[in-house]
């Protein structure tokens, strides 16, 4: 009798288990599958994509689709800059946000709790789109490439969560440094830095992502066409389908075939504008739960 | 002694004492004071009928003009009604699936299969709203998308979801589930790790079956982390953002697409109605963060877990 219900229930187990892979499995192929066939879909034969063949494997394999990318004027301007926001920017962004953090963090500094409020209140309050946006305009930052670099500068969150993480550091560790003759900076630079590298690696990924797909600040703050980041073009060629100008195929005259070309030239500039970011989070995969832990625990 | 020694002297010299950190902490100081506290201060305009010239301060006092404006407004019924509509059925179908997906993780057996479909599922996390919204149209797209090719391969007929008013909600709803699942599941993936492997072992000993152990002990374990995002999801309730929807919109689903921060960013930005528009971000703002109270005494009396 023991026996069987032992049995039984072991058996309900692995079916359990079977249950469970399966599902799991099932839900890892929903996420991939549009990205696995935007690849596909970027190196196949664009008549074959259109009309419903390709599938799961490449078929009629071509990069012109890339190729065309690289030589698209527009791409490459909004590409460069996309890239010297993204890195500048975060930069900026985190080495603002750690001197901020590990000075809220210090238990000895003076107003410590008057400039953490400081810090709070704009996470529950803000002014909104328009007064910041004339607040922006008043002091001559519209339409200037700067204002996509300062704009979201530092965040109360960053700050918050950063100061939470260097907070549990051991702090006998910096009066060290200090009985040692460390100045505030050296203890910064020397204790506090090299210590929070999981905290920075987020908050960098953050910010990084933050920058590379931001669209609306460029949308609002910009209008000349040398300063747009890659998101925009991406809209007016992927959303708006304002036709890309393919006048560089020159072996290929039928119209057809340009829109063709054009179709397939979308799915290789979303490869093209994701990648990056697809490849770097893996790597700080393994920081997420702290950060995202850190940041629920209010500190 | 020393420490008596600092106390009587004053302001000065407790900044100067560590004026490093204060020369740290100016960048943050002067941004905050510049893009969070200045457009604090032009709220004001949503009393008034603000003009470039004049300014914040000085620009005329209209009272609650612009406010009985909007509340007037022939859009008003369908822009609350769309941005109640878009957020209250993206809660009630995106808020449970990342907690059903770190449920499914935490059951499973293989470390190395969770790895994966962690990977995976937070993926689409990394792609721009852009890119997003470009391969819904593209994948729907009537004549070419993939999605339509499977619907005909399995004998049904094409259908413009991008250019449908009936089909805005559900296509923005699954996408955004597709975009935001995985990301949302980390938090409560962490929250089951820390569940005590004790009460897992008592209730095996006590007969509980698989499911049973996640519905008395699992679920319950992590409901202050459901309660809190829960809470916080519901501040949000009349703060859809407009990035996705306006990315979405056309004139084809314009009806119910049209949002109230799309239609602050049209008619402030594009129309130059600064302070009308003003008053409607700071009226979203106010009804926002009644809401968030009003659910948050809400979940403190049922589940005794709140916000603040």
């Amino acid at each position: 009798m023991r026996q069987s219900t032992k049995i039984k229930k072991s058996l309900d187990n692995k079916i359990f288990d079977i249950i469970v892979t399966i599902l799991l499995v099932l839900i890892g192929a929903i996420a991939l599958y549009p990205l696995v066939f935007v690849v596909v879909a970027s190196v196949s034969d664009p008549v074959r994509v259109n009309s419903g063949d390709v599938w799961l494997y490449p078929i009629g394999f071509q990069l012109d689709g890339y190729i065309e990318i690289f030589k698209n004027k527009w791409i490459m301007t909004g590409y460069r800059n996309s890239v010297i926001y993204t890195v500048l920017g975060s930069i900026l962004n985190v080495l603002t946000t750690v001197m901020a953090a590990y000075v809220l963090a210090r238990k000895d500094l003076y107003g410590r709790k008057l400039l953490n409020w400081f810090i709070a209140i704009p996470m529950w309050f803000g002014g909104g789109l328009i007064p910041t946006y004339l607040v922006v305009n008043s002091i001559k930052l519209v339409n200037t490439p700067v204002v996509l670099l300062i704009l979201g500068l530092v965040g109360s969150y960053n700050i918050i969560v950063t100061r939470t993480f260097i907070s549990t550091l051991p702090y006998e560790l910096q009066e060290a440094a200090r009985m040692d003759g460390c100045s505030d900076f050296g203890i910064l630079w020397k204790v506090v830095v090299p210590l929070s590298k999981p905290i920075i690696a987020v908050i960098g990924l953050y910010c990084i992502v933050g920058h590379w797909n931001d669209y609306f600040s460029a949308m609002i703050y910009l209008n000349n066409r040398n300063y747009y980041p890659l998101q925009v073009f991406l809209r007016e060629i992927l959303i708006l389908n304002q036709d890309v100008d393919l006048n560089t195929i020159e072996n290929a005259e039928t119209v057809a075939y340009k829109l063709q070309m054009a179709q397939v030239m979308r799915y290789s500039l979303i490869i093209v504008a994701s990648v990056p970011l697809l490849i770097v989070y893996p790597f700080v995969q393994k920081f997420f739960v702290k950060g995202v832990m850190i940041g629920s625990v209010k500190g | 002694m020393k420490k008596k020694k600092t106390r009587k002297k004053g302001f000065c010299h407790q900044i100067l004492r560590c004026w490093q950190l204060y020369v740290l902490l100016l960048p943050t100081i002067i941004y905050f004071l510049i893009f969070n506290y200045a457009p604090m201060v032009g709220i004001q305009i949503a009393f008034r009928d603000y003009k470039v010239s004049k300014g914040f301060w000085e620009s005329a006092w209209v009272g609650l003009k612009h406010f009985k404006t909007f509340l007037e407004a022939y859009q008003l019924p369908t822009l609350i009604e769309n941005t109640v509509k878009i957020s209250v059925y993206s809660l009630i179908w995106g808020f449970p699936i990342p907690i059903i997906l770190a449920l499914l993780l935490n059951e499973s057996k293989s470390q190395k299969l969770k790895k994966v479909v962690q990977t995976l599922t937070y993926a689409p996390y990394f792609i721009s709203t852009v890119v997003l919204v470009a391969m819904l149209s593209m994948f729907l797209s009537p004549s070419t998308g993939v999605i339509n090719k499977m619907i005909e391969f399995l004998g049904g007929t094409a259908y413009d979801f991008m250019g449908s008013a009936s089909a805005f909600r559900p296509v923005y709803i699954i996408s955004g589930i597709w975009q935001g699942a995985g990301w949302s599941s980390i938090i409560y993936v962490a929250g089951l790790a820390g569940i005590d492997p004790q009460l897992l072992e008592a209730a095996e000993i006590d007969g509980a079956n698989r499911f049973q152990k996640i519905w008395h002990v699992n679920l319950p374990g992590i409901m202050p982390i459901v309660v809190i995002q829960l809470i916080m999801s519901c501040g949000g309730i009349l703060g859809v953002g407009y990035e996705k929807v306006y990315l979405m919109q056309n004139t084809l689903n314009q009806s119910v697409s049209e949002v109230i921060s799309t239609y602050v960013y049209k008619m402030g930005l594009l129309n130059a109605q600064y302070s009308y528009t003003t008053a409607i971000g700071l009226f979203n703002t106010v009804i926002n963060l009644a809401i968030l109270l009003i659910v948050n005494q809400i979940c403190k009396k049922v589940s005794e877990v709140s916000l603040f």
